[in-house]
């Protein structure tokens, strides 16, 4: 579903060229759970940006569905981004001050779907991320980074999505909780999301069942987590 | 569907961040209520200022004496004392159009009566004075020729010599006041006029001419001579003719050597509106700057706001919001925020011209459609431009630029 064919991507910043991204490419399927590893500054969340459409690559393609991404406007990137992918960033990046609920619907915004139904789907997939229900009216800024990143992963469920998109989602949790988060992710695996993790943690990627090694832009390794 | 999402995500937003929301507003409401209200004081000043000109009387032209010189040395105008009462009466006989003239002999003496004295501007004049100068009779009656005639030790007070000496709305008619140790039996109050300055018609007594004459200034001068004309149309040639007859009468070749200066209404109107222009202009400077000081604060907490909230119209993007939903939010919001402060502002600076003209008698306030509209304008487009236009550039940033902006 996800395929990659030659992605280059270069900053430029005034007379200095950064190349990024240097001929990568690679084939996801439809409900792999894929951990994307490297230090910083490997490129990793550049590829990350590229899958997400946040971003578009210098050259090559990135078709996802069949569908060439790199050359979508930017209202058709936006449409492709509601319906099929969902964001967990590090940074959990909730609506300061707004409720747990309002910021699971976030995604619904200026659709037609009926207020009760937005409420309905946010509740479901709040509970889904495993968020207990006193919380459903709390601020976002009153949670703890394990409730914030749980109501993150419910937002990015909210249109159900064929692709969960984390950037290193743990990177601002403690231990135990990043051991939770990633169960949580495993079950949303197995439920038939296809999860693309970002990480520089060797434990965190070893909880998916793929993992790519990027450095300096190429791709190092593709290997297959036996163990699992 | 989409409508209401945007006002409710409108409110939403605003109610999140009440300190922010509340700043805003406030340096709108503090913009546009200074404007409104120093504005309204300038143009009240100016209006009350020409009204009490008008209440001198109507089509007045009032002859004044001219410098009294001795060799060379002048003493300015109006300290010689060449105008008589002949000179009245004869511009009564020979001048047409004329409604009335009023020849006055006016200095201040001490009044008293009943253990109370004032000091105020004693009028010696004639009947005519009453229609001349728009005076009214509130009690009793004013000077009548006989009393002219007879130097009757008769006095009519105005009303505020009548409320310092026997209190207010006293009928004091009847009673006797002394004038320079002369007793005069008051025959009447003057209706209030209202008005300011140096010769309130209110804070007045008058006495007839020839009392004035003899038992006061004790010569046979007079110190100005109100004449009415019949109509605005004739004011030019009544003066002209006026001036020609006195140079005739005083036997004056030179009209540069005239001992006598004329002097109409309109003129005293375009000096004090030309001094009052002045302060509208003083208030409306200071009310412009209040204006962009209060606008730059507008400009600076919208621009704060939305370099604060790029993060969020990334992550708005990134979970798929299409930008022109983000713009509407946003101008949506800068369009609330800057009416919402702008009606605030508009009913304070409002309420304040009235406090002011309520509560200082001496201000009285005129609110313009004009500083209003101004201020308005001013302020919500300032608040718009600088509210949507900064959204509009982060939404048209990738989502990924807008997310990891700081």
């Amino acid at each position: 579903m996800i395929e990659c064919k030659n992605l280059n991507k270069t900053y430029q910043n005034g007379d200095v060229q950064t190349v990024a991204l240097k001929d990568v490419s690679f084939y996801i399927e439809k409900g792999e759970f894929v951990a994307i590893i490297g230090p910083s500054g490997s490129g990793k969340s550049t590829l990350m940006h590229i899958l997400g459409a946040l971003d578009i690559p210098t050259s090559g393609s990135y078709f996802l569905d069949g569908k060439e991404v790199s050359e979508l406007e930017d209202d058709e990137l936006s449409e492709l981004r509601r319906e099929k992918i969902g964001f967990v960033f590090q940074a959990f990046n909730l609506l300061p001050r707004t409720t747990v609920l309002r910021n699971v619907i976030l995604p619904l915004l200026y659709s037609d779907i009926s207020d009760n139904e937005r409420v309905e789907r946010a509740k479901t997939c709040l509970a889904y991320a495993g968020m207990e229900e006193s919380k459903f009216y709390n601020l976002s800024n009153q949670l703890s980074g394990g409730q914030m990143q749980r109501v993150a992963i419910a937002r990015s469920l909210i249109n159900n999505p064929a692709i969960i998109l984390a950037d290193e989602p743990t990177g601002n949790l403690d231990t135990k909780t990043s051991q939770v988060v990633m169960k949580a992710f495993q079950e949303l695996n197995e439920k038939g999301h296809t999860i693309i993790l970002i990480t520089h943690e060797q434990e965190i990627a070893a909880f998916a069942q793929r993992v790519i090694s990027i450095r300096d832009g190429v791709i190092e390794s593709d290997i297959n987590n036996i163990k699992k | 569907m989409i409508t209401l999402d945007i006002l409710k995500e409108t409110f939403w937003s605003l109610s999140a961040n009440k300190v922010r929301s509340g700043l805003t507003i406030l340096g709108i409401v503090i913009g546009i209520a200074s404007v409104i209200t120093m504005v309204s004081i300038g143009q009240g000043a100016q209006k009350t200022i020409e009204s009490s000109i008008q209440a001198i009387g109507s089509n007045l032209i009032i002859i004044t004496p001219g410098a009294q010189k001795s060799g060379s040395v002048s003493s300015g105008q109006g300290s010689s004392q060449t105008l008589t009462t002949d000179d009245a009466n004869m511009i009564v006989a020979e001048v047409p159009n004329v409604k009335g003239v009023a020849p006055e002999v006016s200095r201040r003496y001490q009044l008293n009566a009943k253990g109370n004295n004032t000091n105020t501007q004693v009028v010696g004049t004639v009947p005519d004075y009453l229609s001349v100068r728009n005076i009214e009779i509130d009690l009793g009656t004013f000077i009548t020729n006989q009393q002219v005639k007879s130097s009757a030790k008769v006095v009519v007070l105005g009303p505020t010599v009548r409320d310092d000496i026997f209190g207010v709305d006293v009928n004091p008619v009847g009673q006797t006041i002394r004038i320079k140790n002369v007793d005069f039996e008051i025959i009447g109050v003057a209706l209030a006029k209202g008005g300011t300055g140096f010769s309130n018609p209110d804070n007045s007594a008058y006495v007839p001419l020839t009392s004035a004459q003899h038992f006061l200034s004790g010569d046979t001068f007079v110190t100005s001579i109100s004449v009415a004309a019949n109509d605005q149309t004739s004011m030019t040639s009544v003066q002209q003719q006026i001036s020609e007859f006195l140079l005739r009468s005083h036997n004056i070749t030179d009209p540069t050597q005239a001992d006598f200066t004329l002097m109409n209404q309109t003129d005293i109107i375009a000096t004090a509106s030309s001094i009052t222009g002045t302060f509208t202009m003083l208030l409306s400077s200071i009310a412009g700057i209040s204006l962009l000081v209060g606008g730059i604060g507008i400009m600076n907490m919208m621009l704060t706001t939305v370099t604060e909230r790029t993060r969020e119209i990334g992550l708005r993007k990134a979970v798929g919001i299409r930008k022109i939903y983000i713009n509407l939010q946003f101008l949506a919001e800068a369009v609330v925020l800057t009416f919402f402060g702008g009606f605030i502002g508009v009913v304070l600076g409002w309420g304040a011209s009235l406090l002011i003209s309520r509560f200082v008698p001496s201000l009285t306030t005129s609110v313009s459609i004009s500083s209003v509209a101004l201020a308005f304008g001013v302020s919500t487009a300032v608040g718009i431009i600088f509210g949507f236009y900064p959204a509009r550039r982060a939404a048209n940033l990738s989502p990924m630029e807008a997310l990891r902006y700081e």
